[in-house]
């Protein structure tokens, strides 16, 4: 309920008329240009509400999207990127490691792609993860470790039968398919631990050792070596892609193991596998 | 509370029940005296300072900018004659700021709002705007008769005059200010040709519109509305500090020159037609007053032409004024009172708490600064270590762990320095796509200006067995075997 409007003692001041429990408030006026300035705001707004996308299933009048925004200033990036992107398509591998302006360059660029098209198996530093996907920060290459072996491998992919160049073949499940026998897949399996000197059945790897002669090391090598041409992971070594205790080698004899990785060239354009060759080679140093 | 009836608004306002206040345009009236001669020197020092600056050159080599005062955002550099600045350490500016603001709290607590009043950019370019004001429209009578008279020709060509003057000095100031961000010779040249990005014509046209607006049209308004010192200034003041007040002891009763009985103040309004925010100094301290002494001026002219003794409107202490006040209140007007209210006051107090903790902060603050710029390093090396993995197992059973080595050079040479690295004995350092020195550590080579990344693998031959975490120390070292930079982190490994 407003009261009077009146003069108040002390400070001179008007009040506003509005008081509660004896406490009256001061009036001290507003300049008007500060109003119109609000109203301003207010006319504004409204301009705004009907340009743009401003409500749902408003779309504006102007046809204004976040993603239209986006796309030159994707496109004007793009284009700044291009004469380095030319340079990075051009030259080899080896090329833009010796040059410390596109090394950086490829790195940065390749850390990004790898994120996008590698990191879901290979892990977000190239970690690897059990089960088949190999760590690419050791000193262990599978299909070698050069920047020749690597961009091979990024290119053609791993027997995802999608070129004709692809790495890997297929290694027989030797107990599913009768080849040899579970207590064979045993022995053998007791062979291979004693490669790194973890058997602990010395009547069994010797039994092992003829069977591993005759089924394994044709692509294993005599001494567990491996074969990168065939994609034969090296069995004398401490690394293990799909677990280095005997009930995992002995599976691996009985069903077999094959990883799977698409072919990117492609996918991926020249300059973008060149930028990620070179980024992968750098995380383990590569050979 | 005693009830008064509702007083007639004063001309201009729009009665005594709205909320909203319609604008009352103020006319100062030009005004001669040492607080003026002041004010102009001060004016001259700072907008001097303000335009000439950006034009000071400064040789800094190849590469680098030649502008003594530069923030280079292109480059993230802030160049400030000898000294520049890194992003990463922007703290530097932030002690500046807080230097500036125990600063101005100091000087309020002792000197009141002589920041407002002297040096504030919306005083000093106010200032400047109503001076061309003054040469084209004339003083305060003239300037209320034109804005009073219909519109003539002569009425609309001095107003086109002093708009005009008003937006060039609001060009050559907004483009002033874009000469802090852009080689100043080169973008007059660029803006003046119309080449300039359109960056450079947006804030060049916010500036030039936000000085022709707020010195031009809002003035007073700014200080009285907008701007928040005013209301927070308040908590610096205490009865010591000095503030332009009116001896009230000594002026009242007001009365014409030659009546009877009443005290020095004539009642002449002089104080009021000065005063740039439109008050009455004689009602007390206010809000409004931005404390800039042109009314001691006014007040001292009319008090020599009377005769009578100058500081009747004065920069004075609250407690000398309570001071005189009690000693004058036995006395009649007259040279009695006038001599017995002058005889109390006291020198300022200058040394209190309040200025000893101001003091004791400034101190403080430029110590810590003074000291964060001796020790600052123009080689600084950090280490990231690999997250992911963590650590790698190696095909022989070693343990390899990868960091991130970033070096940033300060300087405008580059640096050569053998990298080396403190831990247990045993462990490898390899730098990819770096050189070996005659000793076989790897030599890192730093660009100027800038920073090098490079990525260090360290390993663990399988017969060194190691806890799971031990520290390591990388070092930069220069060509005397000396450390030039140094950066602790760990190399982590299975639990053994």
């Amino acid at each position: 309920m407003p009261t009077k409007i009146e003069k108040d003692e002390i400070s001179g001041q008007m009040t506003t008329g509005h008081e509660w429990d004896g406490l009256k408030e001061l009036n001290t006026p507003l300049p008007k240009w500060w109003l119109y300035i609000l109203y301003a705001t207010i006319a504004f707004s409204a301009v705004w509400v009907v340009l743009y996308p401003s409500a749902p299933f408003w779309e504006g009048t102007t046809g204004w999207t976040a993603r239209g925004a986006l796309a030159p200033q994707m496109q004007a990036e793009q284009a700044r990127m291009a004469p380095m992107m030319a340079r990075l398509r051009d030259a080899t591998p080896e090329q833009i490691a010796a040059d410390p302006e596109l090394r950086a360059f490829a790195v940065a660029g390749g850390r990004a792609a790898f994120a996008n098209a590698c990191a879901g198996c290979h892990g977000a530093g190239g970690q690897g993860a059990p089960g088949g996907f190999p760590s690419l920060a050791d000193d262990d290459w599978i299909y070698g470790g050069s920047f020749d072996a690597i961009q091979h491998t990024i290119r053609h992919g791993v027997r995802a039968n999608e070129s004709d160049e692809q790495r890997g073949i297929q290694m027989p499940a030797f107990v599913q398919t009768g080849m040899l026998t579970r207590a064979q897949a045993e022995d053998t399996a007791e062979f291979v631990l004693g490669l790194t000197g973890r058997s602990t059945d010395a009547a069994a790897a010797q039994r092992g050792e003829a069977l591993y002669a005759e089924n394994c090391a044709s692509c294993h090598g005599d001494r567990g070596e491996g074969n990168r041409d065939m994609g034969a992971p090296r069995l004398n070594d401490r690394i293990w892609l799909y677990g280095g205790d005997k009930a995992s080698v002995v599976r691996s004899i009985s069903l077999s193991r094959a990883g799977v990785m698409p072919a990117w060239q492609g996918r991926l354009d020249p300059a973008t596998i060149n930028m990620l060759t070179v980024y992968v080679h750098a995380l383990g140093g590569g050979e | 509370m005693g009830v008064i009836q509702a007083e007639k608004p004063k001309a201009g306002e729009t009665g005594p029940s709205s909320l909203y206040a319609a604008h009352r345009k103020v006319y100062p009236k030009d005004v001669k005296g040492s607080v003026r001669r002041t004010k102009w020197a001060v004016l001259i020092l700072l907008l001097g300072l303000y335009y000439v600056v950006p034009w000071i050159r400064w040789d800094r080599g190849p590469g680098a900018p030649d502008q003594a005062v530069i923030v280079d955002m292109a480059h993230a550099r802030l160049y400030f004659g000898p000294f520049e600045i890194w992003p990463q350490e922007v703290y530097f500016l932030t002690g500046a700021l807080i230097l500036g603001a125990v600063g101005l709290f100091a000087v309020t607590s002792l000197y009141g709002r002589i920041w407002c009043g002297f040096t504030c950019p919306q005083t000093v370019w106010t200032d400047l705007f109503l001076w061309i004001e003054r040469k084209i429209e004339g003083d305060r009578n003239a300037r209320m008769r034109l804005d009073q008279a219909p519109m003539s020709a002569t009425k609309a060509g001095r107003k086109a005059a002093k708009h005009a003057a008003w937006l060039l000095i609001a060009m050559a100031t907004g483009g002033a200010w874009i000469m802090y961000f852009a080689d100043a010779p080169a973008v007059t040249r660029q803006i003046l040709t119309g080449q300039a990005s359109l960056e450079v014509y947006f804030f060049f046209g916010l500036f030039t519109a936000t000085t022709y607006l707020l010195a031009g049209f809002a003035r007073e308004q700014v200080c009285t509305y907008m701007c928040p010192w005013p209301r927070f200034q308040g908590a610096m003041l205490d009865e010591n500090s000095m503030v332009v007040t009116y001896r009230g002891w000594r002026g009242e009763p007001r009365g014409k020159a030659k009546a009877e009985g009443c005290g020095d103040c004539v009642d002449c309004a002089a104080c009021v037609h000065v005063c740039p925010t439109g008050i009455d100094i004689r009602d007390g301290q206010q809000l409004e007053c931005i404390g800039c002494g042109l009314c001691v001026d006014a007040c001292d002219d009319v008090m020599a032409k009377l005769g009578r003794e100058k500081g009747l409107i004065a920069f004075e202490t609250l407690k000398n004024l309570a001071a005189s006040e009690a000693a004058a209140a036995r006395f009649q007007p007259g040279p009695a009172r006038l001599s017995a209210g002058m005889a109390a006051r006291r020198p300022q107090r200058i040394l209190r708490p309040r200025t000893y903790v101001y003091a004791v902060a400034l101190a403080a603050v430029v110590t810590v600064m003074l000291g964060a710029w001796l020790m600052r390093d123009t080689l600084t090396l950090s280490v990231l270590r690999d997250r992911a993995p963590i650590y790698v197992t190696l095909s022989d059973g070693g343990i390899r762990n990868g960091y991130t080595l970033k070096v940033a050079n300060k300087l405008r040479e580059e640096g050569r320095f053998a990298l080396t690295l403190a831990g247990p004995a045993g462990l490898q350092l390899t730098v990819q796509d770096a050189e070996a020195d005659a000793q076989g550590r790897p030599v890192l080579a730093t660009r100027p200006d800038g920073i090098t990344q490079w990525r260090v693998l360290v390993t663990a031959p399988p017969a060194l067995r190691l806890p799971e975490s031990v520290p390591v120390t990388f070092r930069l070292l220069d060509d005397r075997g000396r450390t030039a930079a140094s950066h602790g982190s760990v190399f982590l490994g299975p639990r053994p």
